[in-house]
């Protein structure tokens, strides 16, 4: 029965992508609202990302060190800090604390709007609501979140630079400098793409789970409450796949 | 049926012309859920019908079916003359520029203040409206409604009462030629109940308006209503004025009068 049920909600969440594909380029063209999503899903997650960056290179790289300390590499801590940073923790992090503010939001959101007939108030308003509320929000997602996995990597490692400092001094440059030494076009730029499927996920799921909803007030919290779960998860599975399609395509970590 | 000989809906004579709306045979179900079936109505030019039913007998898949927001299984609907199932999604944007619809939960937009709802309708059928334009209609209907203090406020800033006049002149700010009402009075106190019946008795004079309301408030059916037809079992079971209808003693028109 449950294996029923994911079925059915699988094909219909692929339904639903496959609806927002055949929409978004086609004219009326929402600019002025996906603007609007971009400030409220970008610029608004902001502070809450770049403080979980910051704390996350922070204690990385406090946790690292004895380790490295043990091993005798205690030099090479900006350069692991930077390599687990850019590649992986950086953009699942950040994903995922996007997934928990934007996700339940726009879960929330839209499912409100569809249990007090606010989308159906849109469409008699000459509105067609796929178009205004769920593609400008999955492209603003899509769009956002890559810049702020960036924004968040440069933070984390500002923050893991004070974590070196805490118990020895390296100057800002050097530390930048080893990271960057350490790092390649190979190490970023998978971690760049897939950040960009993270976000299309979160905006989808988020829709998806919104636009969908029903049983009035109840199903509202449901959607807001499956859209984090369900996109959380899916994160971790475009991760691994990503990590299998960067390996296959020759993206490999520098020997 | 003493009721049926009386007046039924779908065997009315048509005034060439006249008719605003017209449905036929109209059929919708909900899986074995027959909500819908063989409904019949004609409404004229300026006529205010209500429709009569009980909770769950299929009123708001109605008034959704003809605004196109439901598919019927079968059946016409004729707005101004086009059949609304058959319209693509630029033909139906034409005909909702020409209807108001007013939603049972009002449907004001949380995230906008007053007078961005009502620039909403406004902004989306008529793109070439200059900003001075919308303001004088945006302050127009919420004269209408008596709530132009409202503009800039929110409407979780707003009284029951008050969401739903600005939800009527949300309605009215495109100045439909005819308004459906889905359920005006549900979940309001009598004194306010009474007030909204009374401000859409007096837009419909002012603006001669056709008017199609849904409902079981029978305030709202004696005060609002030229005819009324009766919903039952899916169809259009009876249908005269407030007071033939009050005298009627067929049981199945009786129960709503009693």
């Amino acid at each position: 029965m449950k294996v029923k049920l994911f079925l059915t909600e699988a094909g219909e969440l692929s339904r639903f992508t496959g609806r927002f594909f055949k929409q978004w380029f086609r004219p009326r063209y929402e600019i002025a609202e996906l603007m609007r999503q971009c400030y409220v899903i970008g610029y608004n997650s902001l502070p809450l990302v770049g403080l979980t960056a910051f704390i996350m290179g922070l204690v990385l790289t406090m946790q690292l060190r004895p380790s490295m300390v043990d091993y005798g590499v205690e030099s090479q801590l900006p350069a692991i800090v930077g390599i687990a940073i850019i590649r992986e923790i950086g953009p699942v992090i950040t994903a995922l604390i996007f997934a928990g503010k934007i996700g339940s939001s726009i879960g929330a959101e839209l499912g409100s709007m569809k249990v007090t007939e606010q989308i159906d108030a849109m469409e008699v308003s000459g509105t067609n609501p796929f178009k205004y509320l769920v593609v400008t929000r999955v492209l603003a997602a899509t769009l956002m979140l890559p810049v702020l996995v960036l924004l968040g990597d440069a933070i984390s490692l500002y923050g893991s630079w004070l974590g070196v400092n805490i118990r020895s001094t390296t100057s800002f440059s050097l530390f930048w400098t080893q990271v960057i030494d350490n790092l390649s076009f190979s190490d970023v730029l998978p971690a760049f793409i897939k950040s960009y499927f993270f976000g299309f996920a979160v905006g989808i799921i988020g829709c998806y789970k919104g636009y969908t909803s029903s049983k009035g007030t109840e199903g509202v919290g449901r959607s807001a409450n499956s859209a984090v779960v369900v996109s959380s998860v899916v994160i971790f599975v475009i991760d691994l796949l990503a990590v299998q399609v960067a390996d296959a395509l020759g993206f490999k970590l520098k020997t | 049926m003493i009721a049926e000989k009386e007046h039924i809906a779908g065997k009315e004579t048509p005034s060439p012309g006249g008719n605003v709306l017209v449905i036929r045979n109209l059929f919708k179900s909900f899986g074995n859920n027959h909500v819908l079936a063989d409904f019949n109505l004609e409404i004229q030019k300026g006529e205010s019908v209500v429709v009569l039913g009980k909770s769950g007998s299929g009123k708001s898949v109605l008034i959704k079916c003809i605004i196109g927001l439901l598919e019927p299984d079968k059946g016409s609907i004729e707005m101004f003359g086009k059949n609304i199932p058959d319209l693509d999604e630029q033909e139906l944007d034409e005909i909702r520029a020409k209807v108001g619809f007013l939603f049972q939960s009002n449907a004001l937009y949380d995230s906008m203040t007053i007078r961005e709802n009502l620039e909403f309708p406004l902004r989306r059928h008529w793109i070439e409206v200059s900003q001075d334009e919308v303001n004088t209609m945006v302050m127009e209907a919420l004269e209408d409604v008596g709530l132009e203090h409202t503009v800039d406020m929110m409407p979780a800033e707003l009284s029951g009462g008050m969401r739903k006049r600005i939800a009527l002149a949300r309605t009215l700010i495109l100045k439909p030629e005819i308004i459906l009402y889905d359920e005006p009075t549900t979940g309001l106190d009598p004194m306010t109940a009474k007030g909204i019946i009374e401000l859409i008795v007096e837009i419909q004079k002012k603006y001669n308006t056709t008017s199609l309301v849904i409902s079981h408030d029978m305030n709202c059916v004696r005060m609002a209503s030229d005819r009324v037809v009766i919903l039952v079992d899916g169809r259009c079971y009876a249908s005269g004025t407030f007071d033939s209808l009050l005298k009627n003693p067929d049981p199945n028109v009786k129960q709503f009068f009693e």
